[in-house]
């Protein structure tokens, strides 16, 4: 086996570029390698301006996803191993504007996420005195897959509806106001209703399901705005059939 | 670094952003996207099933002559090669719904999930049923 690979970065500097361009890097192959090892030993070695991000290397913070061969990978999970001796292509996300090089703006994603309101809402808060809020392991157990997303948006890199419709509030955002919806700590799920049950939102989504297969905590955002989707449809037949509503 | 074309005046603070416009044939970028346009596209095939069999009930309303003429028009080899082709949109309809059912339906018992294989199972057996009745109905005589 080759003792090195070779790696295709697109850059992409807004001083001086106009659109992106690849730019090939000869690097060490090692099999207990992975990408960002790849991008490390580029920055460290041979070019000190390649602009990405990254932070743990483990897979918990999400800063590192990025296109590998078209597509959407956490780098830190990524091994060299599994595409040499082929070059390895990488591209920043997907669906998400470039500020430089392998870094994209996620805006976007932020402002989505926080119209979900993705934190335990109470009608009346107690008092820190009056002790935690209990949860059995039957009820953590309802929403524990989706509280294991980590906003990599590796999702929105893979959606074609948030390509063509920026509008679209994207699988992880919806996914984890499910997560709280679904909690039994949380009496929220009437104020999440009127950002969820809106066309960009749950109802923009046509059940691709590309969104969990790119998903690298097996999350199942496809999953959970299907589910949302039931929920609203019963909740609408409800205010319709019954006299007191969906109330 | 080289840019290829002329590059538009640069403010400080003011980044560039690059933004790629999506192709209108993205949908033959990546089979994943082909597979899931040739699922959204078979409902058409579903609904048109749908228009046959209401017209052959009002042409079989009409008398036996009507529904004779009707019945040698569906023997026409180009809508039998039609209909060949709109069964197996169908048939992929059908399949790959049955098989996202698990998806969308959470199902507990006993407070555990019920596996996927389960609800999708269910969805094949009922479809076996149904057609094993329908077949059983057309055949008999």
């Amino acid at each position: 086996m080759a003792d090195t690979i070779h790696l295709e970065v697109a850059r992409y500097s807004p001083e001086s570029d106009a659109v992106p361009h690849l730019q090939t890097f000869e690097v060490p192959f090692r099999k207990d390698w992975v990408v960002l090892d790849a991008l490390n030993y580029i920055k460290d070695k041979k070019d000190g301006s390649l602009t990405y991000r990254w932070s743990c290397r483990m897979g918990i913070c999400g800063s590192c996803g990025m296109l590998v061969n078209g597509e959407p990978k956490l780098t830190c999970a990524t091994f060299l191993a599994d595409y040499a001796p082929a070059p390895v292509r990488i591209e920043p996300l997907r669906n998400f504007p470039v500020i430089r090089d392998l870094v994209v703006a996620m805006n976007d994603f932020m402002r989505k996420l926080q119209r979900m309101k993705p934190w335990l809402i109470r009608k009346e808060e107690k008092p820190v005195s009056a002790g935690e809020y209990l949860q059995t392991p039957e009820e953590l157990d309802i929403f524990k897959q989706y509280s294991m997303c980590i906003n990599c948006m590796l999702c929105y890199a893979a959606c074609p509806v948030y390509g063509l419709d920026p509008l679209f509030a994207g699988p992880a955002a919806i996914a984890l106001a499910q997560r709280y919806n679904l909690d039994s700590r949380d009496e929220g799920a009437k104020e999440r209703f009127p950002v969820l049950s809106q066309h960009d939102a749950i109802w923009g989504c046509t059940f691709v399901g590309e969104c969990t297969r790119v998903c690298p905590k097996n999350v199942d955002p496809a999953g959970a705005i299907q589910q949302y989707k039931l929920t609203a449809a019963i909740d609408w037949v409800k205010s319709v059939l019954l006299p007191w509503g969906g109330k | 670094m080289k840019s290829t074309s002329a590059p538009t005046p640069y403010t400080l603070n003011h980044p560039r952003w690059y933004r790629k416009r999506v192709s209108t044939y993205w949908w033959f970028q990546r089979p994943e996207y082909l597979r899931f346009v040739l699922r959204e596209v078979s409902s058409v095939f579903v609904a048109y099933f749908v228009v046959l069999t209401l017209l052959q009930v009002y042409m079989l309303s009409r008398g036996p002559l009507a529904y004779g003429n009707f019945l040698n028009l569906l023997k026409n080899p180009f809508v039998i090669a039609w209909n060949v082709i709109s069964l197996l949109f169908v048939v992929f309809h059908s399949i790959t719904w049955f098989n996202l059912a698990a998806r969308a339906m959470v199902v507990r018992v006993g407070g555990k999930r019920v596996p996927g294989v389960l609800i999708s199972g269910s969805n094949y057996a009922a479809w076996l049923v149904v057609s094993a009745v329908v077949a059983w109905f057309l055949l008999r005589g």
